[in-house]
């Protein structure tokens, strides 16, 4: 990695970006530098360190709103936002990680569920281009159609795009109370599905190796009555905390870690398919995403036929930079060639982490 | 015709069948205008695709010869997105009604862009499933339609936008290529071009087939009509339920003009002597609605309501919302014309924009009836007029105009669901930044480099996308001509 600058304001990231810019240098951000390792390894001359930008600029509790600096560590800002009885959406998938970097990846985690993914909660960006230009795209309201959605756009893309400086956030309230119903079972498809075509609208529906644990928020006498509808189809105990792991990544440091997609039908597909590669296995089961550890990545290939069955994909999340020389890590992409022309207008020169992403964009 | 359309016109001749390729005057006027029907251009040729492959062929055409297209599905906007280009083809998507795919086990469903947004619904509803965007106009608006607006609606307070049901589309670039955005499973790698599609208003290209989320049916739903005395007592309750945590499927607010006038329509029988009512209601597993009912109406009460009706039937469902859906047409019955305005903004600033908006009114002798998304501080004023009097329409555009920079002011927006178009694109810079507008160009320049798709909406000047900053190649120009020095 190259040479680090600290700046403390989008202006001061926007002179860095125009110098960038002038010399011809390549750049990544970096937020808190928890996920620096995924994607592809990228050479840079500069690293953009953003975590002198950390502050929670704005909390609008009645309007259920937070404006955010890139560097801000998420759990920071839950912390703030707490103190008025809400929350933004987003799980910690990895401790300490900041708002740009779940940003750039879209990381997310159980949450997913029931209140989608970062793309569903951003409301407004500020982003520094490559060429130092700084541009904002939606606003502090959670509805509105003004303009392109830039937002969509920056979101998990690993900071190829643009460096996003400050982020709006929609936030929900904070449930009064929050159960766990875990259950052991060598097969869960049937238990998901039992659970996610009921009425007892699960806020997360995970699975950690052979257990399953439905996760339900509200109010004290609604969720007793979901508690009792999920233990119905599904038994089970009950817990007023998080399992171990909940939220987290099942790879060890040395692993290759894959996130996998699929449609709920082929639940049981994959999960065999992955059983049978050895891989240790954690995720949203109810949303369609798990996140596997595997030892070796040889059962790469296979995976990727079977979640292409079921319309989804396998990206090599993080994994020891061998591996990732030796694998295709982001799998087939369609529409790469529109891709590749949206990276060539934001970044002519390619020089924002360049060959991270897809299609070595 | 242009020689453009006509190469184009003799194209579609050989794709589609005869009667999908309209050029005669008298009925290319059918599609002079949308929703917004004070703008009208007669377009030079209007295609009716049966499928994509017609489509995309369309679209080659046009690509190849330079001629414009603007896609139009049911032709319901209120912003004159789909309105025609004089010397351009009109896309109709109305012949592709296919719902391709019901998928209840996957909570996924594939239809075809013409499709009705309410028969997805429809067609989803026997296995205890539904599309939940819903924009007014759901009866007839296409989802083809409701993909280039990012539509809302009353339930997207809990539910959001149509940018949050949408997980993958057939898309046909301004080029005329086919590619896939998205997919059925979560998380395509690669950028969410999808994203950017979804709200671009027609000016990246059009969706062919669109694969939406569908959601689980509540179990229960409760509607509550609530009479306040004033619009600022609405205003605290809605703060009041917003803070106590809950989040309704909907919270919709009308004051007292827009009650008459919905009065004098459809009979809603609203509250006597109110001076707002809200429509609220809420939705989920029976236990969670019931606790949340409680609270909602202890909360209506200590604001100041005089009077509560709980419906719990479909039937008297329908009718407590019949007044709220029928507010735009109804404002007719008490003014020969009106402005249906569409801006947001914070939720808390609602008492003081009321106000403001009161003043305008007030200042210029122009009538404002006020229909709102109160949950999510969007607002819908309607502003009255006659165009038969002198100076009016005039009056009505000013406030109207005075209304979005108000809007802008408190850190809103110029549009929650109606869309920029045509009709506010000149009010863009007021929100964006000539930089920001420019970035947001760079999507377009890579999408549709030669500005054909939809041209003249939403941005009012369109960039040069030769134009791309920092890509030198050889010398600069005025380097070369030696009025610059590299330094």
């Amino acid at each position: 990695m190259g040479a680090v600058v600290r700046p403390t304001s989008t202006a001061e990231v926007a002179d860095v970006l125009r110098d960038a810019a002038a010399r011809g240098l390549a750049v990544v951000a970096q937020g808190r530098g928890t996920k620096q390792g995924w994607g592809l390894p990228v050479s840079v001359d500069l690293v953009v360190d953003l975590s002198g930008m950390d502050r929670v600029l704005d909390h609008q509790a009645g309007d259920l709103i937070v404006e955010v600096q890139a560097g801000a560590r998420l759990a920071e800002v839950q912390a703030r936002v707490g103190t008025e009885g809400q929350r933004l959406a987003l799980d910690e998938t990895v401790p300490g990680a900041s708002i740009g970097g779940t940003l750039a990846t879209n990381a997310s985690g159980p949450q997913r569920l029931v209140a989608g993914t970062a793309r569903d909660l951003l409301i407004g960006v500020t982003v520094v281009r490559a060429d130092g230009v700084v541009a904002k795209a939606g606003g502090r309201v959670v509805k509105n159609v003004a303009g392109y959605d830039l937002g969509k756009l920056v979101v998990g893309s690993y900071g190829t795009l643009a460096i996003v400086t400050e982020a709006v956030f929609r936030l929900h309230p904070e449930p009064e109370v929050r159960r766990w119903v875990s259950v052991a079972a060598d097969d869960v498809h049937d238990l998901v599905h039992a659970v996610v075509h009921s009425q007892a609208v699960p806020w997360a529906v995970e699975v950690d190796g052979t257990t399953l644990s439905v996760m339900v928020g509200g109010r004290p006498d609604g969720v007793d009555a979901r508690v009792g509808t999920i233990r119905g189809l599904i038994g089970g105990s009950v817990s007023d905390t998080a399992p171990e792991g909940w939220g987290t990544y099942p790879w060890q440091p040395g692993e290759t870690g894959l996130k996998v997609t699929f449609v709920l039908s082929g639940l049981r597909d994959v999960l065999a398919a992955l059983a049978e590669a050895g891989a240790r296995v954690r995720g949203s089961a109810g949303a369609g995403v798990v996140y596997a550890a595997l030892a070796v990545p040889d059962a790469l290939p296979r995976l990727r036929e079977v979640a292409a069955a079921h319309h989804g994909s396998v990206v090599v999340v993080d994994a020891p930079d061998e591996v990732k020389a030796s694998v295709d890590v982001w799998g087939p992409v369609p529409a790469l060639e529109l891709m590749r022309r949206v990276k060539d207008q934001f970044d002519p020169d390619h020089r924002l982490a360049p060959g991270r992403f897809v299609g070595g964009i | 015709m242009t020689p453009g359309v006509r190469a184009v016109a003799t194209r579609a001749r050989e794709l589609l069948a005869p009667d999908a390729v309209i050029d005669d005057r008298a009925r290319l006027r059918t599609y002079e205008c949308d929703g917004l029907t004070h703008y009208r251009v007669v377009p030079a040729l209007v295609v009716i695709p049966e499928d994509a492959d017609q489509l995309a062929g369309v679209v080659r055409a046009c690509a190849e010869h330079g001629v414009p297209f603007v896609a139009r599905g049911s032709g319901t906007g209120l912003s004159g997105g789909a309105l025609p280009h004089a010397e351009g083809v009109l896309v109709v998507t109305s012949r592709m009604r296919a719902i391709t795919d019901v998928r209840p086990e996957d909570q996924r469903a594939v239809v075809q862009p013409g499709v009705v947004n309410l028969d997805v619904t429809r067609a989803a509803t026997p296995h205890g499933y539904y599309y939940a965007p819903d924009p007014s106009s759901q009866q007839i608006c296409s989802i083809g339609g409701n993909v280039a607006e990012n539509s809302g609606g009353a339930h997207c307070l809990k539910y959001g936008f149509t940018t949050n049901h949408v997980v993958g589309a057939d898309f046909v670039t301004a080029g005329g290529e086919v590619v896939p955005l998205g997919a059925m499973a979560p998380d395509a790698p690669g950028y969410d071009l999808l994203g950017a599609v979804v709200g671009s208003e027609g000016t990246l290209g059009i969706v062919t087939s669109v694969t939406v989320r569908l959601v689980r049916l509540p179990e229960e739903v409760r509607t509550i009509l609530v009479g306040f005395h004033s619009t600022d007592a609405a205003g605290a309750a809605v703060s009041a339920i917003i803070a106590a945590g809950i989040v309704p499927a909907a919270i919709e607010m009308m004051d007292a003009l827009a009650i008459e006038a919905a009065e004098e329509a459809v009979h809603c029988n609203y509250p006597a002597g109110a001076g707002a009512v809200l429509v609220i209601e809420l939705d989920g597993p029976a236990a969670e609605v019931a606790a949340e009912y409680d609270e909602v109406e202890r909360l209506c009460e200590v604001n100041g309501a005089f009077e509560q009706r709980l419906a719990t039937d479909p039937f008297d469902r329908a009718l407590i919302w019949k007044g709220r859906k029928s507010a735009f047409a109804a404002v007719g019955r008490i003014s020969p014309d009106y402005i249906v305005q569409d801006g947001v903004i914070p939720r808390t600033a609602l008492p003081e924009v009321l106000r403001a908006m009161g003043e305008l009114s007030a200042q210029r002798g122009v009538r404002v009836a006020n229909v709102f998304h109160a949950g999510d501080g969007n607002l819908h004023p309607l502003v009255l007029f006659d165009e038969s009097k002198a100076g009016e329409a005039e009056a009505a555009e000013e406030v109207s105009g005075a209304i979005l920079d108000l809007c802008i002011r408190h850190g809103g927006s110029i549009t929650g669901e109606h869309g920029v178009g045509v009709d506010k694109a000149r009010y863009l810079p007021r929100m964006y930044t000539e930089e920001d507008l420019d970035t947001m160009q760079l999507v377009r320049c890579a999408f549709d480099p030669d500005g054909i798709s939809n041209p003249g909406k939403v941005f009012p000047t369109p960039r040069l996308c030769g134009e791309v900053p920092g890509r030198h190649k050889g010398a600069h120009p005025a380097q070369e001509a030696g009025l610059a020095e590299v330094f």
